[in-house]
């Protein structure tokens, strides 16, 4: 089973990609847990809320507000990055934690890099999908590069001038 | 000035270590090439033609002496002992190499400097009036503003991969001295009619292949909503900024495809949902941010030296012409603030050696509070200079090679540093600069041409700012030669303007003469008390043409 890192650890995973435009029907996807595109997720919670072995994957250019349905009790919803340097993850990342109040996992997909690690845990990812080449227990190390933080984030409610002595 | 307390000092230390790990993974092949070239950008490294070139950051061009020495330590023992300042008031090293990057980091971390988000398509460095807190005509001081949008600004998670570099200017005067209308934002502090202070914001400026000037979006956000509307902008920048084509994917870009209006708009109702969150300022940390800035312990000078000065310079012209050109007025009585000319005729327009960063660390100590600053156009200040100790100021420049009189002349261009380093340019600037400094080194005729910028940028990435230059010099590339294409009637300020193409570009060797046709169609043509751009916007663009190429 593939190894992704959650919460700071490396772990298994077990949830499949579907990809855009598959033409997989809902029917076939009731064994294990899914990814689906935000178009066949929209297609499928417009009739009733899907099952709780599908999650969601966004593209970097779609926003939380395109996706329909209940989608806050989903418990994965993964935002890919087409190319790591493709940083509108980050904000939707964001807007999914502070604005729509998601508190399931959110997962970074697609070609994110080890030096990004930090910058997503403040946005509210907390769990990475990198790419083979990457030692993920050495990877960890770099979900915690800076000790204090100036702005708010996901990660921290307090604006460092709001915290200083 | 700001000073580290012990948490940016870990936070910058923790860059050091950061990038120390990065560089070592990139070096034993854990990295590869594409994904260690935003890492080394945003701490300022980028390949060069000859060598990786380190931009080091320096907020709102302010320096301490203690930090020019080790600019200079800096100078001569990792590079070939000189630095550059550049158009963004930041200095940079032409010769570092890469393995060295980090101890140099660590050198720089140890005077509360840092190279962190120079490069790159994040928020650059901001910068600002180098005359802040000390021009007579300031609303008020931008620098303490400047320190909480840096803090802000810094690691940034959401915004360190946008679609492009992100620069801010900050300006606390009407008279706009941070060239703010080209910038991708623009902020000028200003007082509403309640008298409360906050910023008139300009975005989507910008020079570059499409040159545009910044549209006014709020004409007055408060003091206290500034970083959650900084925080609106950049977000609605980075989910709807172009990514598909580089070239179209400056904020300038999107401002125009949606209006300015439609993206006023849009900013507004992102904003909506930040106004009022933690990140609203308080009143506290203005307060402690304007402490790290306050009126300095000015001595009481006497006011007789006003004749004194006048008597000197009836005297000794040179100091008389150094006076005219290169020292400006002060909030305080008894004071100027004197700008250190850093383009001496033969020398790359804003280069420095480790030599001369000493013996400025020494002037400012002595006779400018201990700081100094950088300017856009490429010189330094001292900004906080007695009146009674003036002379001996400009006696003390005047062999070390500071004492050029030609600031705000024909002769103070702003270049970058073109084809001679950059890997970007198409053609070389520095000795267009220089040929044309040569031909027109005369005082009296410079001073004859009065208040002129000429700026040359080696390509159009125009870090020469060659857009906003009275005369613009641009370097093309014809089929692998070095051709110059001219422009016209450009300025900076809150009234500034874009340069027109003049037509056809000129070889490097006739740029020289054809400026020379501009100047004197300009002093034949001018009206008396007329400055050249005056003239150029009264004559218009096409007799100016017709000169060029007559």
């Amino acid at each position: 089973m593939p190894k992704i890192i959650v919460d700071a650890s490396v772990v298994e995973d077990n949830w499949q990609i579907i990809a855009q435009g598959s033409s997989l029907s809902p029917d076939e996807l009731t064994e294990g847990n899914y990814l689906l595109p935000l178009d066949l997720w929209n297609s499928l919670a417009e009739q009733n809320t899907p099952p709780a072995n599908l999650g969601i994957w966004l593209n970097s250019d779609q926003l939380p507000e395109q996706i329909q349905g209940d989608f806050l009790n989903v418990e994965v919803i993964a935002i890919n990055f087409p190319v790591f340097a493709d940083g509108r993850g980050f904000s939707i990342a964001r807007l999914l934690r502070q604005r729509y109040d998601y508190k399931g996992q959110i997962r970074a997909i697609g070609n994110p890099i080890r030096d990004q690690l930090t910058y997503m845990r403040r946005c509210g990812f907390n769990a990475f999908d990198l790419a083979e080449h990457y030692d993920l227990e050495q990877a960890l190390a770099s979900l915690q590069d800076f000790s204090e933080t100036y702005q708010t984030a996901v990660d921290q409610p307090l604006p460092l001038f709001r915290r200083r002595g | 000035m700001y000073r580290y307390d012990s948490i940016d000092q870990q936070i910058v230390n923790d860059r050091v270590a950061q990038f120390r790990d990065q560089t070592q993974r990139y070096l034993a092949g854990q990295i590869t090439d594409e994904e260690f070239l935003p890492l080394r950008l945003q701490n300022g490294l980028y390949i060069q033609r000859l060598a990786p070139m380190l931009r080091v950051s320096v907020p709102y061009g302010l320096l301490s002496s203690k930090q020019v020495r080790m600019l200079a330590h800096i100078a001569r023992k990792y590079d070939k002992g000189y630095a550059h300042v550049t158009t963004r008031q930041n200095v940079q090293f032409n010769w570092p190499a890469l393995e060295s990057v980090p101890d140099i980091l660590a050198d720089l971390a140890s005077v509360e400097m840092h190279a962190i988000q120079t490069s790159g398509n994040c928020i650059r460095n901001f910068t600002a009036d180098p005359f802040a807190g000390v021009a007579p005509d300031e609303v008020m001081d931008p620098r303490p503003y400047c320190e909480v949008m840096r803090q802000w600004a810094t690691f940034h998670p959401e915004f360190a991969f946008l679609p492009r570099k992100f620069k801010i200017a900050v300006c606390g005067s009407d008279q706009d001295r941070a060239a703010i209308l080209i910038h991708d934002i623009g902020l000028i502090l200003t007082r509403n009619d309640a008298g409360e202070v906050g910023f008139e914001v300009y975005v989507g400026g910008g020079l570059g292949r499409t040159p545009v000037l910044g549209s006014l979006i709020s004409s007055f956000v408060a003091e206290k909503d500034i970083l959650t509307y900084l925080e609106a902008i950049l977000r609605v920048y980075n989910l709807f900024g172009n990514r598909e084509n580089k070239f179209k994917a400056r904020i300038k870009i999107l401002v125009r495809a949606m209006g300015p209006e439609a993206f006023a708009k849009r900013v507004e109702q992102e904003w909506q949902h930040l106004k009022g969150s933690e990140s609203t300022l308080t009143d506290a940390e203005i307060d402690r941010m304007k402490s790290f800035f306050p009126v300095p312990d000015y001595r009481p000078v006497d006011a007789d030296i006003d004749v004194e000065i006048q008597s000197l310079r009836s005297e000794h012209q040179a100091f008389d012409r150094w006076v005219n050109r290169n020292v400006r007025e002060h909030k305080q009585t008894g004071y100027v603030a004197v700008v250190l000319s850093l383009k001496p005729i033969g020398v790359p327009p804003g280069d420095v050696t480790a030599e001369q960063l000493e013996s400025i660390a020494d002037l400012a100590d002595k006779y400018s509070m201990g700081e100094v600053r950088n300017t856009h156009e490429q010189n330094m200040v001292l900004a906080d200079v007695a009146k009674d100790q003036l002379f001996e100021l400009w006696q003390a420049c005047k062999p070390l090679g500071f004492a050029s009189p030609t600031i705000g002349t024909l002769n103070d261009i702003i270049c970058c540093p073109g084809g001679d380093f950059c890997s970007l340019a198409n053609a070389k600037s520095i000795p267009v600069a220089e040929a044309i400094q040569r031909k027109f080194d005369d005082l009296d005729y410079l001073y004859d041409l009065g208040d002129l910028s000429l700026n040359i940028s080696g390509c159009m990435n125009a870090c020469g700012h060659h857009h906003v230059g009275h005369i613009g010099v641009l370097g093309v590339d014809k089929k692998g030669e070095e051709w110059y294409q001219i422009q016209l009637g450009g300025d900076q300020g809150k009234n500034a303007s874009l340069a027109k193409v003049l037509g056809p570009s000129f070889s490097r060797a006739e740029v020289p003469a054809v400026i020379e046709k501009l100047l004197n169609h300009y002093v034949a043509h001018r009206i008396e008390g007329e400055t050249f751009l005056e003239a150029y916007r009264r004559i218009g663009h096409d007799e100016f043409k017709a000169a060029a190429y007559a």
